[in-house]
């Protein structure tokens, strides 16, 4: 393992960092399973790392975990909501079959060319199961040109496996794993988030109030950010999630233009994805915070996506709102990479930023 | 008595491709110690376990031939840090994409197979299962961390651990033919009781699912009077219902057809139906698709005999067995052996 190359950062300016202990924690909640509308078992995590901190804890009618954490300085002081989803794409059995073979949709934007060959954990016991495949040997070269579709597809717990409810959710199995200095999960998205948001909630900038919103619902349609930046009611939102690199090299040789963000950037900050246009002067804040503190930072390519932000950003009157991601590569699939040191310095530019927030940002002209 | 299901489990964790047996061959090697009177490993790699017989010499001897080898990859470039793919064996591109791995390089890593997002594919392609050639498999580290530690060639094999699903099923890569390993296996203990006439040679051959140089090499050197390749064969499941296909559970499955020599299948089959034992009809109307196809034609040629075990998601890294059906081929094979007399031969004339 090279290395690991710190940005020219002051070291006393630097309040977050990713050690071991935060490592474990990402782990602990890479591994638990939280199919959109099912989040309990890292809802119960986030339950148990924050409770002791919060000074004011609720969870709200769609299971969003709101836990706010006043500040120290001078009032008035903003409202700072941090958004982070506990939900992740996976499945949900449809149809028992018999003899352990069930029929399953999707939730959440999957791609279903990820699917054959992994195995899935379902339900609140977390059976094993395997989403298997015709055998190559009884397939034609034809048919290998498609993608199975889902409706060829089943969970397999075999015949003798534990009996499975129609309406349990599968999710992959994948193990967490450190790769050198990267980490592969499933779930990344956005267990990276919502370990940062539960790291950022241990050390708090003390000059604003932060609110911070562990949400579901944001892969089938970001439904939980909606109702609580309602309730919270900030004055300025951030959605901390985590965005594909597409940054592989394109098979014909040419310059890949269309990377969207690249691993060992930094943090992405958003200017537009298909949910949000970004707040221009938080935009520029965060930039400019990251300059300042020369903390590496990547622009992430506008177009396609979306965010907690997407929610946010409409709710009420209007509220103020950025995103800014861990870049991740093969998210939405049973096993991610992404890079230690972009989470360590999206958690270092998010703090920072939020540490330089004055109520007067939001006085000036868009 | 060993116990099969950790044998099963142990074995199925350990590389082997196709013509690089020698992890899953150690392990073979220290599970047959104490089965076997003698153990060689041939020239092109596969383990031979003699088991002497008790009639006099020159004894006959019958080969049990189970390939050892799996399917799985081979890093044919690397690219800015990511490994390009050639396969080993025959695979489905279309079951790689986010499938973990482990690259063999110049130490063990384990990375994770990407599918280019559409936007990175030819036109052609976008929404489609690329082909194997577009993709990449990525292990975590820094460019010049890859070109250190991995060179064209490396192998690559699943990094899947064996999953065990309720009683007797098991779920993993290389169950396609380390199930019938452990058959072999289980025979072999099962004759440490029972006195037989006839000398055993079980074979882990090598290279079948490339070459089958294994299965040919072996029965020249060997030079059995019988020989049985130990397979698995479809099992029926989502996708998989025809004719080629065998409930799991209820096997193994007989093989018939022109690989099988009609007298051999005969006994087995008579043997299976005394013993009240299940077993399927498996017809086989061309090649085999096992190590039989060249243990029939090897010297001047061998009457042949294929007794498969009934595996779901054939040549995908979550493959599933059932322990009954290895134990019961095991079983079955020794019961075989254990009836052959010295003069066993002297049956097998044509009588058309």
């Amino acid at each position: 393992m090279p290395p690991r190359k710190k940005a020219e950062i002051n070291p006393k300016q630097q309040s977050m960092w990713i050690r071991s202990k935060q490592l474990s924690l990402l782990e602990r909640l890479c591994n638990a399973c939280a199919v959109s509308g099912d989040e309990g078992e890292v809802r119960k995590i986030v339950m148990e790392e924050i409770e002791p901190l919060a000074d004011e804890l609720r969870v709200d009618a769609l299971g969003n975990v709101l836990a706010i954490r006043q500040g120290r300085g001078r009032a008035p002081r903003l409202r700072v909501m941090l958004a982070a989803h506990m939900d992740e794409v996976g499945l949900m059995v449809v149809n028992d079959e018999g003899e352990g073979i069930y029929r399953c949709e999707a939730v959440g934007r999957l791609d279903i060319r990820q699917l054959p060959g992994k195995p899935v954990l379902v339900g609140k016991e977390r059976i094993p199961g395997i989403i298997g495949a015709k055998p190559i040997h009884l397939t034609t070269a034809s048919e290998r040109k498609n993608a199975i579709p889902l409706d060829a597809l089943r969970v397999d717990t075999s015949p003798s496996g534990k009996k499975v409810q129609v309406g349990d959710r599968a999710a992959f199995a994948t193990p967490f794993t450190r790769l050198g200095p990267s980490v592969l999960a499933k779930a990344l998205d956005d267990r990276l988030g919502v370990t940062g948001l539960i790291e950022l909630f241990k050390n708090p900038p003390q000059n604003i109030d932060l609110l911070a919103a562990f949400t579901v619902q944001e892969e089938v349609g970001v439904r939980g950010a909606r109702v609580a930046a309602y309730a919270l009611e900030p004055d300025i939102g951030i959605a901390l999630d985590c965005t594909p690199a597409y940054d592989l090299p394109i098979w014909d040789g040419e310059e890949n233009a269309v990377y969207n963000t690249r691993l060992g950037g930094g943090p992405a900050i958003y200017v537009a994805d298909s949910s949000t246009l970004s707040d221009p002067r938080l935009f520029r804040h965060f930039i400019d915070t990251a300059e300042a503190l020369g903390l590496p930072y990547q622009i992430r390519q506008a177009g396609g996506g979306g965010t907690d932000a997407g929610a946010i950003h409409r709710q009420r009157a209007g509220i103020p709102s950025l995103s800014i991601s861990v870049p991740g590569r093969n998210l939405h699939s049973a096993a991610s990479i992404a890079r230690v040191l972009d989470w360590e310095n999206t958690l270092q530019l998010v703090h920072a930023g939020l540490s330089r927030l004055s109520p007067n940002l939001l006085k000036q002209d868009r | 008595m060993t116990d099969l299901t950790e044998l099963l489990k142990q074995l199925i964790s350990a590389p082997g491709l196709s013509g690089y047996e020698t992890p899953v061959k150690e392990l073979l090697h220290t599970a047959w110690s104490p089965l076997a009177d003698e153990l060689h490993v041939s020239q092109v790699g596969s383990l031979h376990g003699l088991k002497r017989g008790t009639a006099s010499e020159p004894r006959p001897a019958i080969l049990l031939a189970a390939h050892m080898d799996a399917i799985g990859l081979m890093v044919s470039e690397i690219v800015d840090g990511f490994l390009r793919l050639s396969e080993i064996g025959g695979l489905d591109p279309r079951v790689l994409p986010g499938q973990l791995v482990i690259v063999h390089g110049r130490k063990d890593l384990t990375g994770v197979i990407l599918q280019p997002a559409d936007r990175l594919l030819p036109a052609r392609l976008q929404g489609n299962p690329p082909p194997l050639e577009y993709l990449l498999v990525d292990v975590g580290l820094p460019p010049r961390e890859v070109e250190r530690l991995v060179r064209p060639g490396d192998l690559i094999s699943f990094a899947q651990k064996p999953i065990e699903m309720g009683a007797e099923y098991i779920a993993g890569h290389s169950l396609d033919n380390r199930a019938s390993v452990v058959a072999v296996t289980h025979c072999l203990e099962l004759l440490q009781e029972r006195p037989h006439a006839w000398d055993v040679w079980a074979v882990a051959s090598a290279q079948e699912e490339e070459t089958m140089a294994g299965a040919y090499t072996s029965a020249f050197a060997i030079h059995p009077e019988l020989a049985v390749a130990i397979d698995v064969t479809f099992a029926k499941g989502p996708g998989a219902n025809d004719y080629r296909t065998f409930t799991l559970g209820k096997g193994p499955t007989l093989g018939w057809g022109p690989n099988i020599h009609p007298l051999l299948h005969r006994q087995f089959k008579d043997l299976a139906e005394k013993l009240e034992f299940t077993h399927l009809l498996e017809p086989l109307p061309r090649h085999s698709g096992t190590d039989a196809y060249a243990l029939q034609v090897t010297a001047e040629g061998i009457p042949t005999m294929v007794v498969s075990i009934p595996l779901r998601y054939m040549h995908t890294p979550v493959e599933m067995v059932t322990m009954q059906d290895i134990r019961r081929a095991g079983r079955l094979l020794a019961e075989f052996i254990v009836q052959l007399k010295p003069d066993h031969m002297a049956q097998f004339t044509w009588k058309d």
